[in-house]
């Protein structure tokens, strides 16, 4: 059968199994969405800003592991979507982008809405590639498909130009696909798990240390029992967390410059580093010439070149974690380990993490009220202060439960991202945390949210400033509060003058028809979330008032090692 | 801090190129030399790259290589045997009879052409590896009072028999 490009896309994504799109028109993907139109298998989700789309994208990508789906048209869409694919890329979420294009014959004339996204986008994705021939079409999005899902994920950027999409030709969609430069290894070299084992049987002092890429893998069953095998203690990083539940008898939290002390000190006086899905990045290694100092290093990870980039690695694994973990277990047996096992629970019972020291409405209370009242629900969070209490404090039951921008950091994400989760996951209760500065930057999704009738919870833990940043002005840069303070009006130069906070997030909800609910003390807050679960067919935002003064502890100040840390900042 | 050499074969398409030498500019990495062209099979591009970094770092740069979906096959020519060279032109004035002379001399003795010359100026053609072409840059400057201009293609190789 004769159809053209843009049905051809139609027809591919039933293929790939796609029943959500996540889109927005224009006048160069204006056929796609006519494509779209008819076709009652797939629903085509309309956000308010492309940035948000791909975060809802992402978010409907990393809470199902199915691959997120974007359209937007060219330029200005597209150049929307940059912030969102390096997210994707940062944190391995598999996404395919499909950008409209002006026609071939006016590429690189400036025409309207003209802008060069493969360029653009080279550094930032996985891969990007234009659709230069109509009979290609088929082929580049199998294989946009598949090199988002396999290996290490990620997104891929499909650039298609308006003639391409109007062009008529065959309906062929390729059921196989090989690219020869891309044949990603999953399997394990045994010798190399037998070099580990070796090294992991004769160790005193050994750690296992938990990244994304475990959750990723769905190893989470496989690595619990590994660990409960050789009774090794084990850390996650803030990617890592759910690898294992979050209650778990050896489980001693998130390492990094805001872990805890345990975690910190365990990898510091380690003298094996058993570490399976990370890349050690600057975050979870502090000062890196004093990384885990004592150890032997052994690495599991799917893409090569995450081994050895920062930290040397002794014995490199390259496998996919879940085959990885399977094989280590059948080779592994319980250890001798009882002292080291004792030192560490000593740290962790000694030094948990606590806001202990603040009085009143703490975001701890907050995040232990969801722990206590809500079975597996999903958690979004936005970027700084949120991300970092939320990641400390949430307890967890497996992976795809949390959902945070571990590796770009960007503000913006977390509501998006719930969007996302919430049309992924229809039964479970969502909720995404942010800041009264990052639900700014992408506040205008309540309209999305509420348009598609999905009982969100925003949490907003509201402190006037840009926290993070504030945080480290008030410990390193003598409390010059540059730039951070989110109530400032241009002519009120005094402290503390009763200025009213802008916007006013209650009737922001209200005027979106969303609801809206303030709360300023402790004990509010499980009235606040029962008023939010009424509501089973609209978002509802909780603005809860933190004390700007609440800092996030501990901290690794940069530039220190992991177990130089100040504990109460 | 060494000297290396990469050969890859990359698919031959638009934007390959700019795919890695974006790799090395977004990840910092230092390249000396890069040069391209078509092979036998005319959907696949041959390149010959020569850079200048530690161990470390080129272990990065030979993984970031082979993960690129473009890239098909990464070799490292450092160590291995293989025929190297380069093409570089030379273009000189000429203001004296001495140097005039000097320059068919010099062209005897050591290993480069003179392709053009209207008694004025001349154009020599080099095809050495690219430490000799270094030597001959040297040496021009040695003999001749005028700037010279060079050319230089970077190194393309290939594996000993």
């Amino acid at each position: 059968m004769k159809i053209n490009g843009a049905e051809l896309l139609v027809k591919a994504l039933k293929k790939e199994g796609v029943d959500i799109v996540f889109g927005y028109p224009g006048g160069q993907a204006i056929d796609i969405f006519e494509a779209l139109y008819d076709e009652k298998s797939i629903e085509v989700i309309l956000p308010r800003h492309e940035q948000a789309l791909v975060h809802a994208a992402d978010g409907y990508a990393r809470s199902t592991g199915k691959v997120g789906v974007c359209i937007a048209t060219s330029g200005p869409g597209a150049t929307n979507l940059v912030t969102g694919i390096a997210t994707a890329n940062a944190d391995s979420v598999p996404l395919v982008c499909i950008t409209g294009q002006v026609p071939l014959g006016i590429m690189g004339n400036d025409a309207f809405q003209e802008v060069d996204i493969v360029g653009i986008t080279r550094n930032i994705c996985k891969y990007a590639v234009t659709v230069r021939r109509r009979e290609d079409l088929g082929r580049i999005i199998k294989e946009a498909f598949y090199i988002a899902r396999t290996g290490r994920p990620g997104p891929v950027l499909i650039d298609f130009p308006k003639d391409i999409q109007i062009a008529i030709g065959n309906d062929i969609y390729p059921n196989e696909v090989s690219i020869r430069g891309y044949k990603p290894n999953r399997d394990v070299h045994i010798g190399q798990v037998k070099k580990a084992i070796a090294e992991l049987n004769k160790a005193k002092r050994p750690i296992f240390l938990l990244g994304g890429g475990v959750n990723i893998a769905n190893a989470n069953e496989e690595v619990q029992k590994l660990i409960e095998l050789t009774g090794v203690p084990v850390v996650t990083t803030m990617m890592g967390k759910g690898a294992i539940p979050s209650n778990h008898k050896l489980y001693l939290g998130n390492l990094g410059i805001h872990g805890s002390y345990a975690a910190n000190h365990a990898i510091s006086e380690s003298d094996l580093l058993f570490s399976i899905g990370t890349r050690f990045n600057d975050r979870i290694t502090g000062k890196i010439e004093e990384f885990a100092p004592k150890a032997k290093i052994i690495h599991v990870d799917i893409d090569p070149a995450s081994i050895s980039k920062n930290i040397k690695v002794d014995i490199p694994i390259v496998a996919d974690a879940k085959i990885a973990i399977e094989k280590i277990t059948e080779y592994a047996k319980k250890l001798d380990i009882e002292p080291w096992v004792k030192t560490v629970m000593e740290w962790k019972k000694e030094y948990p993490i606590t806001l202990a020291h603040y009085s009143g409405l703490t975001p701890d209370k907050i995040i232990q009220y969801i722990n206590e009242n809500y079975k597996k629900p999903i958690v979004t969070t936005d970027v700084g202060q949120n991300q970092l209490w939320t990641t400390q404090f949430i307890e967890l039951q497996g992976n795809k439960q949390l959902l945070t921008s571990g590796g770009l950091g960007t503000m913006g994400y977390g509501f998006p991202a719930a969007i996302g989760a919430q049309i992924g996951n229809p039964k479970s209760r969502v909720f995404a945390i942010s800041g009264d500065g990052g639900v700014q930057m992408n506040i205008q999704e309540l309209a999305t949210a509420v348009s598609l009738e999905l009982p969100i919870t925003l949490i907003i833990f509201n402190n006037e400033y840009l926290g993070n940043v504030r945080q480290w002005q008030e410990m390193l840069f003598k409390k010059r509060y540059s730039s951070t303070h989110l109530k400032y009006r241009r002519s009120i130069k005094e402290e503390n003058a009763n200025i009213p906070y802008t916007p006013d997030f209650v009737k922001l909800a209200e005027s979106y028809f969303a609801y809206g609910k303030r709360i300023t003390k402790e004990e509010e807050i499980p009235e606040a979330f029962k008023f939010a679960d009424e509501h089973k067919n609209a978002p509802t935002v909780l603005e809860f008032i933190i004390d700007s003064k609440i800092n996030v502890s501990p901290m690794v100040p940069i530039g220190n090692a992991l177990n130089d840390m100040i504990m109460q900042c | 801090m060494e000297k290396r050499w990469v050969s890859m074969y990359v698919e031959n398409q638009i934007g390959v190129l700019a795919k890695i030498t974006g790799l090395f500019s977004g990840k910092n990495y230092n390249l000396d030399s890069i040069s391209v062209g078509e092979t036998e099979d005319k959907t696949v591009s041959r390149i010959t790259m020569g850079l200048t970094c530690d161990n470390l770092t080129y272990e990065q740069i030979l993984k970031q290589l082979n993960r690129s979906v473009e890239v098909i096959k990464v070799l490292d020519f450092t160590n291995m045997p293989i025929h190297k060279k380069e093409l570089m032109f030379i273009k000189v004035n000429l203001d004296s009879e001495t140097e005039k002379n000097e320059i068919f001399r010099l062209a005897q003795t050591f290993k480069f052409d003179v392709i053009d010359y209207n008694g004025k100026t001349a154009v020599i053609q080099a095809i050495n590896n690219d430490k000799e072409n270094e030597q001959l840059i040297q040496l021009f400057e040695n003999y001749f009072k005028n700037e010279i201009e060079v050319v230089r293609s970077g190194s393309i190789a290939i594996e000993k028999i």
